[in-house]
């Protein structure tokens, strides 16, 4: 049904436009609208999904221009990634448009904000089902000004509208390469089709160094879209935004866009052992690295920020080693839990009115439902068994470990257990102890602890459908019969266990038992801890290199305009000045001379002529008969 | 028949009666009267030739309908023009009026 | 047919004296109105020469056009403007005399040319009619017809526009 698959993306557009047009008028009756193309274009999404699972896969495409017979195509694309991807766009959208109503009450700019998400919406699931890399290029682009303009929605805030400004320019500097890399894979191989890119078609061409490059170019883009290193320092800043645009944009779909494109380019990386390394290696340090910011960071949201990189580092990470379906797996729950958590945090903004975790604590009183939901989702991204961050970062450390990648292996590791210490840390920071703010904490309204429940509920769940119990069905479905099976091994389980137990027992010491203790050890591993707390000064390195660079580029070019040029021209005046003396006098009595006297000699002539000019009809109609005989008497 | 130099004196004479007209005439309705005048001689001039040349009849009978025409269209604007200018200027005499003059 | 030929001739060569004789007492007679009439019975004239060369579809057009439409205007125009049949007004500018002297020298190489010219005439003369014309008209010359249809309309128009008081 193709029409039908092309009505999910359109439903929001559809209210992206009446919102625009008609948003001054409705009022806060726009939520509905984007509420409701949201939610039509889920049960929308559900009915192509079932065919999907059902076994049906949905392919059509349209020719937009034709270059050199080769056509540049639009389509949709419902196969089993995208199906998938389609399931948490719509699913999780859906849940924070709804949030976003309770959350954003009372903004001045409550119309354009759910403009904003429902342009946000149609850009994502275009994104989604793109057929072609140009497709997906223009959507990709679509959805990073959709970024934009919802980071910097409450532009009055001068760091909101700098960390716009910051997202979009680190965003370009991927998407220079997701753009050259798309034209030298059109190069090499002459399609942009997804369906094209298959294992025969890429080991056709696995010598060729140009695919390769343009395999590592098209990872650029991945690079900046999913704040991989060294491209990440966008998305801490872009926590300005409004907590659901973070839960929705920055944490469950927008970011996960660069973990879908390296997927459906997966058969690409798997031919180059190389790109396949710059996947796993980047993922992995970036993996590490945000894991290792989020340990000392104050604000609530910017610890899940860092959280986010990290776990999308992890899913780089096991794209790299080869695990495609434990990557979109791990995709798939972190969408669920990341989103919980970020709507829990922007319920505990919204009932307290700070984000440094220094003012809370001890909220679980005075917030039950979000305490028991940020506590399950807590549970979820550390790994705790059964719920669905177990059964994807198993499968993720477990490709890792089969596929003999050792050194990602215990970075992965290592990670897990920061990861588990600076959430718990999060958790008691926030929920325990006695109340350290003046603020008078209130649960947040039904419509924002709903979606809540749902998502908590869908965090506690959605990791069984690829766990041994369901016979690792979703693996299956993704990979089809030609994927690699994995199989389970104690130890990597035991390890896993080990490492998030580890991780809640030292912040139950930390932040519950000793609470000075972190002090101290701060003090003690100074270097560690200020590495951490300044992000190795990332920030302030790119400052210092680039932006100074173009800085002093620029200042450089103005001196040199200024002082090279400008005298340059101001000499070159002066000598006309000097030449033109000549000139001048020419002119006055050569040239004005010659001027004024045919303009003497004009007037006199024509002082005569004008005798018969008398201005009466019949005079001038007598001399044309006299012209007329002058005619006649010539040519007799 | 009369000889085809005797139609041609003939309106040869009549189309100079025209322009003495058109050249004496001060009343501006009288000048578009000659101009009539003149018109009419030059129709009878390709009526003449369309009797003994080679060529059809219609197509100087054709040509002559046009010039017909047109000496309607002429007649319409230029009584027209001749109303505007008794209203602007007062008067329809060509020496009381010197708009041409620069 | 041929015992009627010297009477048609020397009707004819009456026709052409008497629309001569109109002609002149039109461009010359000091009553404008009357200058009018004249002209009208110069041109019935022309009609009837008309009818002699066999041209009696333009002869009908003659009437209807000239006879019927223009010197109604003609007729309604002197009406409009006064002081038009005032005696007392002079008629004629003061170029009464060089334009008899030019004109006059006009017709002189006129009528020299027409002479000199040797007229190539052909055996038969050539008849016509309406049907036939009409034919050309819609066929031949259809384009014109339609741009001279476009002209006098937009002559029409122009013609009203101009005359119209600015108010």
């Amino acid at each position: 049904m193709v029409v039908r698959a092309v009505l999910i993306p359109l439903l929001p557009l559809v209210s992206f436009a009446a919102i625009t047009f008609f948003g001054a008028r409705l009022k806060s009756k726009s939520a509905w609208l984007a509420i409701g193309a949201s939610v039509a274009s889920c049960v929308l999404a559900f009915l192509e999904i079932a065919s999907v699972v059902s076994g049906k896969t949905l392919h059509a495409n349209f020719t937009w221009l034709a270059v050199n017979q080769i056509p540049i195509e639009f389509g949709v694309l419902i196969d089993p990634l995208s199906a998938m991807m389609l399931f948490v766009v719509t699913f999780v959208g859906s849940l924070i448009v709804i949030y976003s109503v309770g959350y954003m009450h009372g903004d001045p700019r409550y119309p354009k904000y759910f403009a904003y998400m429902s342009l946000f919406l149609f850009s994502m699931l275009g994104l989604v089902l793109s057929t072609t890399l140009v497709q997906i290029y223009l959507f990709w682009e679509l959805v990073g000004l959709c970024s934009y303009f919802l980071i910097g929605f409450w532009f009055e805030k001068p760091a909101a509208a700098q960390a716009g400004r910051k997202a979009f320019i680190v965003n370009r500097i991927g998407d220079i390469g997701f753009f050259l890399g798309i034209l030298l894979f059109f190069y090499t191989t002459g399609t942009l089709r997804f369906v094209d890119i298959q294992r025969e078609l890429v080991h056709a061409h696995a010598g060729s160094a140009a695919l390769g490059l343009a395999a590592l170019l098209l990872f650029c883009g991945a690079v900046g879209k999913s704040a991989q290193f060294p491209l990440h320092v966008w998305l801490p800043d872009a926590m300005e935004g409004p907590t659901p645009v973070s839960a929705l944009i920055h944490a469950a779909t927008m970011v996960a866009a660069g973990i879908y494109l390296v997927a459906r380019l997966f058969p690409l990386f798997h031919a180059f052992e190389y790109a396949s390394q710059v996947v796993a290696v980047i993922g992995a340090v970036t993996a590490f690295g945000a894991a290792y910011f989020a340990l000392t960071q104050w604000d609530i949201k910017r610890v899940l920020a860092y959280s986010t990189i990290s776990q999308l580092g992890y899913m780089m990470a096991a794209l790299g080693v080869g695990g495609m379906s434990a990557g979109a797996f791990h995709l798939m729950t972190h969408a669920f839990f990341k989103a919980l958590l970020f709507l829990g945090a922007g319920s505990i903004i919204h009932g307290t009115g700070v984000q440094d975790m220094r003012q809370m604590g001890g909220l679980w009183k005075s917030m039950p439902t979000t305490f028991w939901t940020f506590a399950i989702a807590t549970l979820a991204i550390t790994g705790f068994f059964p719920l669905s961050g177990f059964w994807s970062k198993d499968e993720i450390l477990l490709t890792a470990f089969e596929r003999e990648h050792q050194g990602i292996f215990w970075i992965l590791v290592l990670t897990a257990a920061m990861t588990s210490f600076y959430m718990f840390r999060l958790l008691f920071l926030t929920f325990f102890g006695h109340a350290r703010g003046d603020t008078h904490a209130h649960e947040s309204p039904a419509v924002m602890t709903i979606p809540l429940v749902i998502l908590a509920i869908g965090s506690i769940g959605i990791g069984l459908v690829g766990s041994p119990w369901t016979g690792h069905w979703f693996q299956n479905f993704l990979e089809g019969a030609h994927g690699e099976p994995i199989h389970p091994s104690p130890f990597v389980i035991a390890m896993s266990v080990a490492t998030c137990l580890a991780g809640l027992l030292i912040a139950l010491l930390f932040y519950v038992g000793q609470p000075e203790l972190p002090k101290r050890l701060a003090e003690k591993f100074w270097l560690f801890y200020s590495l951490s707390k300044n992000r190795l000064w990332l920030d302030e390195l790119y400052n210092a290199t680039w932006i100074r660079g173009f800085k002093s580029l620029a200042l450089f070019s103005y001196k040199f305009d200024a002082q090279v040029i400008d005298s340059l021209v101001n000499q070159v005046g002066l000598k006309t000045i000097d030449t033109t003396r000549i000139y001048n006098w020419f002119d006055t009595y050569i040239v004005d001379g010659l001027v004024n006297f045919t303009g003497w000699f004009t007037r006199t002539l024509s002082g005569v002529l004008r005798l018969i000019q008398t201005g009466f009809v019949h005079n001038y109609l007598f001399i044309l008969i006299l012209g007329f005989l002058i005619i006649l008497y010539t040519i007799h | 028949m009369i000889p085809i130099q005797h139609l041609l004196i003939f309106t040869s004479l009549l189309f100079l009666t025209g322009l003495y007209g058109a050249v004496t005439r001060r009343n501006m309705v009288g000048i578009l009267i000659s101009i009539e005048i003149m018109l009419n001689a030059v129709n009878i001039n390709f009526i003449g030739f369309s009797r003994i040349s080679d060529v059809s009849a219609e197509v100087a009978q054709v040509f002559v309908i046009f010039v017909i025409v047109l000496a309607a269209a002429t007649a319409a604007v230029g009584l027209a023009i001749v109303l505007a200018i008794y209203r602007n200027q007062k008067t329809v005499y060509t020496d009381e009026v010197d708009l041409l003059k620069w | 047919m041929d015992a009627f030929a010297p009477l048609a001739t020397f009707a004819l060569y009456g026709l052409m004296l008497g629309i001569l004789a109109t002609a002149v007492v039109t461009v010359t007679v000091r009553n404008l109105f009357h200058a009018a009439i004249f002209l009208a019975f110069t041109l019935l004239g022309v009609a009837i020469l008309y009818f002699f060369l066999h041209a009696d579809f333009i002869a009908a057009i003659q009437i209807l056009l000239y006879v019927g439409a223009i010197m109604t205007l003609v007729i309604f125009a002197i009406m409009l403007t006064s002081r038009m049949s005032d005696p007392s007004v002079p008629q004629s500018n003061r170029q009464r005399i060089p334009a008899l002297v030019v004109t006059g020298i006009v017709g002189v190489f006129l009528i020299l040319a027409i002479l000199k010219t040797p007229w190539i005439v052909s055996g038969t003369l050539q008849t016509t009619n309406a049907v036939a014309l009409g034919k050309a008209l819609m066929g031949q010359f259809v384009l014109p017809f339609e741009v001279i249809s476009l002209v006098l309309l937009v002559a029409l128009i122009g013609a009203i526009v101009t005359a119209r008081s600015d108010q």
